[in-house]
């Protein structure tokens, strides 16, 4: 019975929660900040030469986060084995009749086979997606100084009024990309 | 050596140059298998919850589930709620240290960076948290988006000075 609860998909109402419970537990354990983006701010500053002020920092003080980011690592692997869903999921009915029309299909994993794969790497489609996708992410985050949990879960937690501006970015972002210009790669 | 304007929201030693809020140097090094131990239960949280789910995050942004707005909407209620218990009774850290905040000033990248970094997010359907936890979850494909991000945020500190901000 507990590990069925625990095998299931989990519902919004469970794990916003206990996501949001991972900014007092990060403080109480050290007065750590939530932000998970930081990380690839410190894997610049400690392995790529050519420092620019900007990765000239003591990244060590900051290293608790990678600990942090190997953890999600780890929770990743426990999750999709021991946890491992057997229970069915679906995605909504227009989604899928709009994937089917790329050739697309959901197949209870949450990454597209068809889409993400590393020959797909070397296809314009996949480069865009993967490669480019990428790069928004990393640049676009530390641009913006934080990511969805720097800004949008600890930023909002502390009500700092740039974090919703942030937020309100990432999600307008996010509704051009996927309505206006998604479709476009994913026909190729 | 000296910093310019710290606009970096998750990284709060740059903002306390001495150091002095910070335990990393004293504290033994094992203190960091805590952060492993709650890295991996936000791990497990991300995958049961679908949330590093690429059609998760497209149904997000087709406003076609309010999963993904019910995750990060309880998410923030539950971390405001927090916070201001934290603060209002004046919490220490376990081991008796300080919980300080810090309130961060506005600029132009919030905008630019926000939109550009949610143009990747529908693309790869994953924030940096999500990624790491792909890898974890075996889809080994997701280090390439992985490095890739790392690229764009060494180009991004690399221009730095010459964005807007």
């Amino acid at each position: 019975m507990f590990m069925s609860i625990l095998t299931a998909s989990w519902p919004w109402y469970v794990a916003g929660p206990l996501i949001g419970l991972t900014v007092p537990l990060l403080l109480l354990l050290g007065n750590r900040h939530f932000g998970i983006s930081s990380n690839l701010r410190h894997i610049c500053a400690a392995c790529l030469p050519g420092k620019s002020p900007f990765f000239s920092y003591e990244w060590r003080k900051e290293s608790w986060n990678l600990f942090f980011a190997g953890g999600i690592v780890i929770g990743g692997l426990i999750a999709s084995t021991l946890l491992a869903d057997k229970g069915p999921s679906s995605i909504h009915p227009q989604l899928a009749a709009e994937m089917a029309g790329y050739g697309v299909t959901y197949a209870h994993a949450p990454l597209p086979a068809e889409l993400f794969n590393w020959p797909a790497l070397f296809t314009l489609k996949g480069l865009l997606l993967m490669i480019v996708g990428g790069f928004l992410v990393g640049f676009g985050t530390r641009y913006a100084g934080g990511c969805t949990s720097g800004h949008a879960i600890m930023g909002l937690s502390n009500l700092q009024w740039p974090s919703l501006v942030a937020t309100c970015c990432f999600m307008a972002g996010g509704f051009i990309m996927a309505n206006l210009v998604l479709p476009f790669i994913l026909h190729l | 050596m000296s910093l310019p304007t710290n606009t970096d929201f998750e990284l709060e030693s740059l903002d306390t140059p001495t150091g002095t809020n910070y335990t990393t140097k004293k504290a033994p090094w094992w203190r960091q298998l805590q952060y492993v131990a709650a890295g991996a239960i936000f791990g497990i949280i991300l995958i049961k919850s679908e949330v590093i789910s690429w059609f998760r995050i497209q149904e997000m942004f087709r406003l076609q589930s309010f999963h993904m707005y019910g995750v990060i909407g309880s998410a923030v209620a539950t971390g405001i709620i927090s916070v201001m218990i934290l603060k209002k009774t004046g919490a220490k850290t376990i081991y008796g240290e300080p919980i300080t905040f810090r309130s961060k000033s506005f600029h132009k990248g919030q905008i630019f960076g926000g939109l550009l970094f949610g143009f990747g997010w529908a693309l790869t359907g994953a924030c940096p948290g999500p990624l790491f936890a792909q890898i974890g979850a075996g889809f080994s494909v997701s280090l390439a988006t992985l490095a890739s991000a790392i690229l764009g945020t060494w180009v991004y500190g690399t221009l730095k000075d010459k964005l807007p901000h």
